[in-house]
């Protein structure tokens, strides 16, 4: 653990230090075409911290071996550190067990892991699988192939023009023939919070289990999964301050044990003869193949880095950011904020009259402010609110009011470029 | 990274809030959509033929300034040229936008030079090409929408 981190957590300092967060992210001092870079969008990525840095090198430097097989003390110990990395990873989504994890490469392989084995098993012919608009492609298109082999039908629950879900057009959604309800936790086009522990109470009165998108809320927001009583929750390495190409699936152990495998091969097996082959138990079965061992441990890093600064902090600090930018960005005229929900994260998506969003992209780069312009893989999000793209810039921990202050003058130059 | 204004050019901005030739062309010979994933953009472009010799071409879509001012400025580049003289246009601004070694300043290309500084910004060739894709997938009769991914 850094000092960083320890300072944060000590009970004498309750604000979040953001010069000293920003000192433990090297790549944050960093300067774009001459200018201090101000890094906005964190809902496609986020920094690591040197923590993070650290672990990976020194486990490829001092710790590389495989798992789950050898013998000798180096193999051994890199087992530890996996399976220490799970139940830090269980410990940080409050899973009742870390066999309840299951490392995948990223959210979107955790949705398809679903989709492939619960999917394939509890969806028939006729039956339903409920979505919303707000989804990410993710979120969508493995249950449009899934809905699509089986003759099954994909509900899509729509949203406000606040960019909130409408839960009682989910409620009525809801019926013997849903099989899965799968909802983003938080919006990474509109910031927008959903009611999830509210889906997961209409959807279990009716026996219909839950998955809940968590990429966009775990580095927000303290998640547990318990309290939300959901099926499955899937989150990102690489959005929680850790590596790319590392993910988790959390799944209630009464459905992991029950599902289907996803991919065959080592790990995931306890027997193989060419007549039968026995699968492993939960949650190797699920593992096919030498995993991402690095990944996990600096995932593992990770967490680690997050709860040592605390979400009370990093929540406080950020809703302060958030009714700061708020305010900043609808000083610019012509601007409109895309996604007002009353419930919202530290994501803000505009649209500058005029101008298009891959315009202002391009012109606060210049000024080393990095911002997403497109779509953000929410299609139905763009064509639900009529435009064609978003400008998103998007708060984690590490930003400052200077940084927004930054944007705003920068929106203003697009302003005088565009008239 | 150069200056933006060698990217955003009065020329430039002026098609984007006034592009010419812009809406439905009633009987058009050749017609083709394009599509910018990345960015969204869409443009659909008609042409009308006589002789080989594109006698009109008008555009209608959305995208940021830079497509739409590039197909702007291609329907007033390639209307009164032969399908052959508009190929070879193509492969003229290609280079433009993608080449650094290319002159700025290519004769044949005139008012279409005001691109040139779109090389320095890789991230923003999709949008200055999307048009001239578009317009070959008409002038080739492909019936597919073509996509710049």
């Amino acid at each position: 653990m850094t000092s960083v981190a320890q300072t944060a957590q000590s009970p004498a300092s309750q604000t979040l230090d953001v010069r000293r967060i920003r000192e433990a992210f090297p790549l944050l001092a960093r300067t774009i075409g001459g200018k201090p870079l101000v890094y906005l969008d964190n809902a496609a990525t986020t920094q690591k911290p040197q923590p993070v840095l650290d672990t990976l090198s020194r486990y490829y430097a001092a710790e590389n071996a495989n798992i789950h097989r050898g013998v000798y003390q180096l193999s051994q110990n890199a087992t530890q550190a996996y399976e220490g990395a799970r139940a830090k990873v269980a410990a940080f989504l409050n899973a009742a067990e870390p066999a309840e994890i299951i490392f995948t490469r990223n959210a979107t392989e955790g949705i398809n892991l679903v989709a492939q084995t619960f999917g394939r098993w509890q969806v028939g012919e006729g039956d339903d699988v409920v979505i919303s608009t707000m989804e990410h492609h993710s979120n969508i298109v493995p249950w449009q192939m899934l809905c699509e082999e089986k003759g099954a039908r994909l509900r899509v629950v729509p949203i406000t023009d606040a960019g909130e879900l409408m839960i009682d057009e989910l409620a009525s959604m809801l019926g013997p023939r849903t099989k899965l309800v799968s909802i983003v936790h938080m919006s990474n086009s509109l910031g927008t919070i959903n009611p999830v522990r509210q889906v997961v109470e209409l959807a279990h009165a009716q026996n219909i289990p839950v998955l809940i998108d968590g990429s966009q809320a775990a580095y927000h927001m303290a998640v547990d999964v318990q309290a939300i009583g959901c099926d499955f929750y899937v989150v990102t390495g690489h959005k929680l301050y850790g590596p790319t190409g590392i993910g988790a699936l959390y799944g209630q152990r009464r459905w992991l044990e029950a599902m289907p495998p996803y991919q065959g091969g080592g790990d995931m097996i306890s027997s193989v003869t060419f007549e039968h082959t026995t699968y492993n138990k939960v949650p190797h079965k699920f593992e096919a193949g030498t995993p991402h061992i690095a990944g996990a441990i600096g995932l593992g890093a990770a967490v680690d880095f997050i709860q040592g600064v605390g979400f009370e902090a990093i929540a406080d600090h950020e809703r302060r950011l958030l009714d700061y930018a708020t305010d900043a960005l609808l000083g610019v005229p012509g601007l409109r904020l895309i996604g007002t929900a009353r419930k919202k994260a530290s994501i803000l998506s505009f649209v500058l009259d005029g101008v298009h969003a891959h315009d202002i992209g391009t012109i606060v780069d210049t000024e080393g402010v990095a911002i997403r312009t497109g779509h953000h893989c929410t299609q139905p999000v763009m064509d639900r609110f009529g435009v064609p793209a978003t400008a998103r810039a998007s708060l984690a921990m590490y930003n400052t009011v200077e940084e927004i202050d930054q944007l705003v003058a920068t929106l203003t130059k697009v302003r005088g470029i565009f008239g | 990274m150069s200056d933006l204004r060698e990217l955003y050019q009065e020329v430039i901005l002026d098609h984007n809030r006034s592009p010419r030739n812009f809406g439905p062309l009633e009987d058009a010979d050749l017609q083709a959509d394009g599509h910018n994933p990345l960015c969204g953009d869409r443009l659909s472009i008609a042409v009308k033929v006589d002789d080989g010799v594109v006698t009109d071409v008008r555009f209608q879509g959305s995208g940021c300034a830079i497509s739409q001012a590039s197909a702007s400025l291609m329907t007033e580049g390639i209307k009164g040229k032969t399908l052959v003289e508009a190929r070879a246009l193509f492969d003229r601004f290609h280079r433009l936008v993608t080449d650094q070694t290319a002159p700025a300043d290519d004769p044949a290309l005139g008012k279409l030079n005001v691109f040139a500084g779109v090389r320095d910004y890789p991230a923003r060739v999709k949008c200055a090409i999307l048009a001239w894709h578009t317009l070959r997938a008409a002038v080739d009769d492909s019936h597919e929408a073509v996509s710049t991914e």
